[in-house]
Parts: C-alpha cells; structure tokens; sequence
C-alpha cells in the first residue's frame, strides 16, 4: 500500500509540480472557454441553415455533419497540424487546435440544434407567422427558446465531451493539462502527475456528469 | 495555391503507393480494435444495467460510481493511467490491451447509463403483470422488460458507440499500430502529407457508412409523440 | 351586412402533389358577417381557411383581402396577416410564455408597440374573452377551453379585420366547448367579420348569417342556415346534417348553446 501511495500519489511530487499542473488545467480550460461557445455558435448556425429548407442547402449541411461525426477528432487534428504547412497556411498552435476542435463540435451542436429544432410542434410555427411575426422572430421568440430547452441535457453532454476532447490536444504538445502531466512524469519517472491529472479532471467533469444524469432521468420521465 | 501544388502534397501516387500496405494494415488494426471495444463495452454496459435493475442497494451504488467516473474522465486520460502509471504498480499490459480496456471501461459507463435509462422508461404496469403471473425478476427483466427498453435505447446507443470507436485513434498515442500510427509517422518520414490523406480516407471509408447509416437508424427509431 | 367584402376569394385552386385539394373556389365575405362553413373530411375546408393567410399557398387565384390580392408578389405578408386573425384546432399557445406575454408578443414585436402600451391592449383583449385574472398564467395551468380563449384574445389584440376558426372546438372536452361558443357569439355581435369552420351545428343554426357546404373541393350549396339545414337543394347536403345531427354532442342543448349561457365552467 505504502509503495502505491509512493508512485502514485507522492505527496513530495504533488508540491514540487502543483504549480505547473494547475497552468495546465488553466490552459484546458481557456481552451474550452473559446471552443465551447464558437461551436455552439457555429452549430447554431448549421441549424438554422437546415431549417432554411432549401435542398441544396439542406444537403450540403448534411453532408457537413455527417463527414465531421464520421472524423476521428484526433485524425482531424493531426492532419489539419501536418497537412496545413503544406497549404501555405500557418497556423499558430493554439488556431489549429481550435480549428480542429471548432470542426468537429460544430457539427455534434448543429445535430443537437437541429432536432431540437424539429421537435416543435408546426402549429406553434403556423400560429406566430399567423399574428404576422417574421421568419426571423419566430425563430428567436417562438422556436428557439423552446427548442433549446428541450435538448439542453444533449446541448451540457456534449460540452463535457468538448472539454474532454481538450486533451487531444496533448498529442501535438498543447501545453493543457494532460501533456503538463505527462511531461512531469517524464521528468520524475513518477505516476503521481498523471493520476493527479485524472483527479483533477474528475473533479472538473463529474459535477456536470451528475447533472446531466439528473436532467436525462427528468426528460425520460416526461415521456 | 495551384492545383499541382495541392496534389503534388496530399495527393502524391509515389508516396501514396510506398505507404497504402501501411494504411490498409492499421485499418485492420483498427477495425478489429473497435469491433473488441463494442463488443466488451456493450456486455459490460447491458450485464450492469440488469445488475442494477434487481435493485441491490450497495452494488447500485457502485455502479454509479463506476458510470460517473468513466463518463468524466477523458479516454486518452484513462489510456495513459493504464499504460504509463498501472506498470509502476505492477500491471504492465500491452499498448492494444490498455487502448482496448480504457475504452471497454468508457463504452460501458455510456451504455450502462442508457440501458438504465430504457429500463426506467418503460412502465411499471409491465413489470407488475409479469410478476403477477409468477415470473422471477430475471425473467421480468429479460423477457417482458429488456425487449421494450431496447427500443428506445438505440438512437442514443448507435451515437455512442460511433464516439467511442472513433477513440481507438487514440491508441495511436501509446504506439497502437492503427490507422492514424502508420500515417502519421509516415508522413513525418515522407516529409509529405500524402499519408495522412490515406489515413483519412481509410477512417473515411470505415465510418461515414456507419454515421449514414446511423442517421437512418435514427429516423426509424425515434420516440413518436 | 353590405357593403365592400373584407374578403374575397377568387378561383382558387389549391393542390399538393397530384392531389387537387381546391378545385376552383369562389366566395366573399361582407363586413359583419358570420360565414360558417361545414362538410365532410377531405372536402378542403381547412386548407380553404388556411389559403387565406397564405399558411398555405395557392396554387392558382385570388384572396383579396381588403381590397388587396395578397397572392400577389411583393405582398408584404407579416404586415397583412395582422389584419386576418387565426385560432387553431390545437390552440398553439407559446408553452414558454404565459397568457399576457402570448398575447402580446405580435404587439411587441411586430407593431413595434411599447411594454406598458402592449400590455394594456393586451389585457383588454383578454377581458374581452372573460380571462382577465389569468394573465399570469401559463399554458399548462389552464383547461383547454381557458387555452383556446386565451388563443382568441392573442388573436384579437392585433385588432384584425377579420377572424379566421379552425375547428375552434373539436379538441376540446364538451363541457368546455361552451365558453368558447359563447365568447364566439359575443365577438359575433360586437361586430367581427368572422369565418368558421366546425361541426358544431347548433351554433351554426342560431349564429350564423351564412352557411357554405364544401365537398370534393368545392362550394356545393350556400345559403342562411334555415336552408342549408332544413331545406338543402342538393340531397349530400341533407345527409350529410343528417349524420351530423345524430352525433352532434349537442342535440337538444345545442339550441340550449343558441340561447342561455347560465354560467357555464371555464
């Protein structure tokens, strides 16, 4: 017992790179501060171009979609990081990253709009276009608030999934929470960073798991 | 940017062809490393949701605690724990096994949570006629209960499981020889991009069938009102 | 009951798909009128009604709505559709938004009117359908009949010029169908130009000025309710208020429904 708390938990190895861990989950989330939200915009924005109910249009954001559910957020990554020198384009670290990341969220958001979207009732459409409301106040007054409400639980599950897909960003040395950890293990052959590392996510995520599986058990009961 | 240009980097036939027996072996890799993944994520997930459902305080509470915990934690995070910090203790395993074992754990938090989810769902009138007609619990669960829940959990369940396997990726990490290990090093080697379209292709290939056909599974399943 | 309609509809033809739904429809609605219009399923009289608001298009002809096709391109629609008030089968209430917010929410945003100024026209409406005290209220916490009132006042508060009815009653329990005929019949003698499509025939009999029977797609017969129910030309008119009159959930009360309103519940 005593030698696991030595390799995992050495409180020595906890002081020295206390410090140094936190940066990192700083860094984590700073990184989620600015995904987040830019994937929620840019997911909103697919939707409501689905909505738009032209063909092409609506195809288009399909195939969108459907091509960045089907990428590996990790391949995306690392090709957009490898690949972009190749285009001319460059990118400091933290723009790639947030572009793989925006990408890949946006288009997991823009389903969760979109069905949210769809699960109003027409007649609430047909009776605001009826007092004369526009499209657009429909939209904003009418539909989206009640859209939004009924897939919040998807809307929260998927920004954990975002705020644990920060720690991709390691693989291509993003100084977020993960790659500190590793690195300080490297230097001290010690498991302890990297075990503190997953506390700390715990610590971070676990709250909103909790939450999400209140709000899920609510919405299941509704039906 | 001219089109030669574009070519001539990611689409290069010379690298390409040096490198394609590369690609095609880590998609078999990753093909058999995910199907593993469902398979063990998806029995942990449904033995723990029954587990759960015979409402036995003290392993309910640990199942919880199992779910939570593998539904917060990164699966590149469990990853690493399994493979650079379990050998300190002992438990040394192979980069395919940790991969594998991490993303068993993480698929069976999900999908345990969802199978619970169905179970909850379907109404308590069912469980009373069946135990009034004298089947035991078991039998409840797996004859009159289960089929029900099922229903309702597949849309949430085909999602996961593509999330999930697309995380064998991240055995790539840890030297997995899968798709995104041979083209990555090979473009670094190369000094050209070209694997790393292969690589997306290959996962490209794998998983845009799934999603499409996942959206359709959706369409057919989806909780009329 | 003369003068210029407030609204005319012109050779309207209306098909989805392969399926022709309108099949050439011609009608005009005086100011002050009440127009009932009744037929089997399928005859078209929904989609008639929602032709003129353009909640469906038109696929051929007129809706002239205060002297303006509104078929027509360049038609400003959110401007018009504030002269044509419409209540649901479904009463459509916003769940989110309780009785006044429902109600004021075009006045707000459409007419572009103050907070103070909305609310009080929007209360007034609300008075007017007897709900004064559930403004506050939201969807859920109301019965179906206090819904489709409140759905009536949202309409009104746009002060239209005429107000369309979409089997304003057939989703409702029955014994909640009196508070909405009743508040019908008052906005009747107040005045509105009023356009309704139900099933509930005693209150065609004793309200309406004018009955129009609609089958396959086109207008049948017409006429004051005496005639079309009592002495129709054509036979599918009398057995069609035949069938009708054996369901009708009203039977003898339905004249009760034409007369008293003895205090019936909300």
């Amino acid at each position: 017992m005593d030698q696991i708390i030595q390799l995992f938990l050495n409180p020595a190895v906890v002081a020295r790179f206390w410090p140094f861990l936190l940066h990192g989950l700083g860094t984590t989330l700073a990184l989620s501060l600015v995904v987040v939200p830019a994937g929620l915009a840019g997911g909103l924005v697919v939707a409501l171009l689905y909505n738009a109910h032209r063909r092409p249009l609506s195809w288009l954001v399909t195939a969108y979609v459907d091509f960045f559910r089907a990428f590996p957020p990790l391949v995306l990554l690392l090709f957009l990081y490898g690949g972009l020198p190749f285009l001319g384009v460059d990118l400091p670290l933290f723009g790639t990253v947030a572009l793989a990341f925006l990408l890949n969220t946006s288009s997991y958001y823009g389903e969760i709009f979109r069905a949210g979207i769809e699960s109003i009732p027409r007649g609430q459409t047909e009776a605001a276009r009826s007092t004369g409301l526009s499209a657009w106040q429909t939209l904003c007054w009418v539909i989206l608030p009640q859209a939004v409400r009924n897939v919040l639980p998807d809307l929260i599950g998927n920004t954990v999934e975002v705020i644990k897909l920060t720690t991709l960003a390691s693989v291509v040395g993003f100084t977020e929470l993960l790659n500190n950890a590793r690195n300080a293990q490297a230097l001290t052959y010690n498991a302890t960073p990297v075990v503190v590392a997953a506390l700390l996510y715990l610590a971070l995520l676990w709250p909103l798991v909790r939450l999400l599986s209140r709000l899920e058990h609510k919405s299941i009961a509704v039906r | 940017m001219e089109i030669h240009r574009l070519l001539f980097s990611f689409f290069n036939a010379d690298v390409a062809s040096r490198y394609w027996p590369d690609i095609v072996r880590g998609f078999w890799v990753t093909t058999g490393l995910g199907a593993a993944v469902i398979a063990s994520g998806l029995a942990v997930g449904l033995a723990l949701a029954l587990l759960r459902a015979l409402r036995f305080r003290p392993a309910s509470f640990l199942i919880v605690v199992y779910a939570d915990t593998f539904r917060a934690l990164p699966p590149l995070v469990v990853i690493i724990v399994l493979f650079f910090a379990f050998p300190y203790i002992g438990l040394s395993m192979s980069a395919f096994a940790a991969t594998w074992l991490a993303l068993s754990a993480v698929l069976g938090a999900f999908a345990e949570e969802i199978f619970w989810a169905g179970i909850l769902a379907v109404p308590k009138g069912q469980t009373e006629a069946a135990r009034s007609t004298g089947l035991s619990p078991l039998q409840t669960l797996i004859h009159v209960v289960l089929p029900q829940a099922v229903r309702l959990t597949i849309p949430p369940l085909t999602n996961r499981m593509i999330a999930v396997t697309k995380g064998t990726a991240l055995g790539s990490v840890v030297a997995v020889h899968e798709i995104i290990y041979y083209a990555s090093s090979g473009a670094s080697e190369a000094g050209n991009p070209t694997p790393l379209t292969l690589g997306a292709l290959a996962y490209l290939v794998l998983f845009l069938p799934v999603v499409v056909g996942s959206r359709w599974i959706e369409t057919r399943f989806r909780w009329r009102r | 009951m003369t003068g210029k309609p407030i609204l005319q509809v012109v050779g309207l033809h209306k098909s989805f798909g392969s399926t022709e739904v309108l099949r050439g429809i011609d009608l005009a609605v005086s100011p002050g009128e009440l127009l009932f219009i009744i037929g089997p399923s399928g005859s078209g009289k929904s989609t008639l009604l929602r032709c003129c608001n353009r909640l469906e298009e038109p696929t051929s002809g007129s809706i002239i709505v205060d002297g303006v096709d509104i078929v027509g391109h360049g038609v400003d629609l959110n401007r018009v559709r504030q002269k044509i008030g419409m209540v649901f089968q479904s009463f459509n209430l916003y769940p989110h938004m309780n009785a006044i917010a429902n109600v004021t929410l075009a006045l707000r945003k459409v007419q572009r009117l103050g907070r103070v100024e909305a609310e009080e026209k929007g209360r007034a409406a609300l008075a007017r359908v007897g709900l004064s005290d559930k403004a506050a209220s939201f969807p859920s916490e109301l019965s179906g009949g206090q819904q489709q009132r409140v759905a009536i006042a949202r309409a009104l508060a746009l002060e239209p010029l005429i107000v369309l009815f979409d089997e304003p009653t057939s989703a409702l329990d029955p014994e909640l169908v009196g508070s909405v005929l009743e508040v019908m019949r008052n906005l009747r003698r107040s005045g509105m130009t009023m356009v309704v499509v139900s099933h509930e025939m005693g209150f065609a009999r004793a309200a309406a000025d004018r009955v129009v029977f609609m089958d396959g797609g086109i207008i049948l017969e017409q006429g004051p309710p005496e005639k079309i129910f009592l002495r129709p030309d054509h036979a599918r008119v009398s057995e069609f208020v035949a069938s009708i009159s054996s369901h009708d959930r009203g039977g003898a009360t339905a004249l009760g429904d034409a007369g008293g309103t003895a205090g019936r519940p909300a």
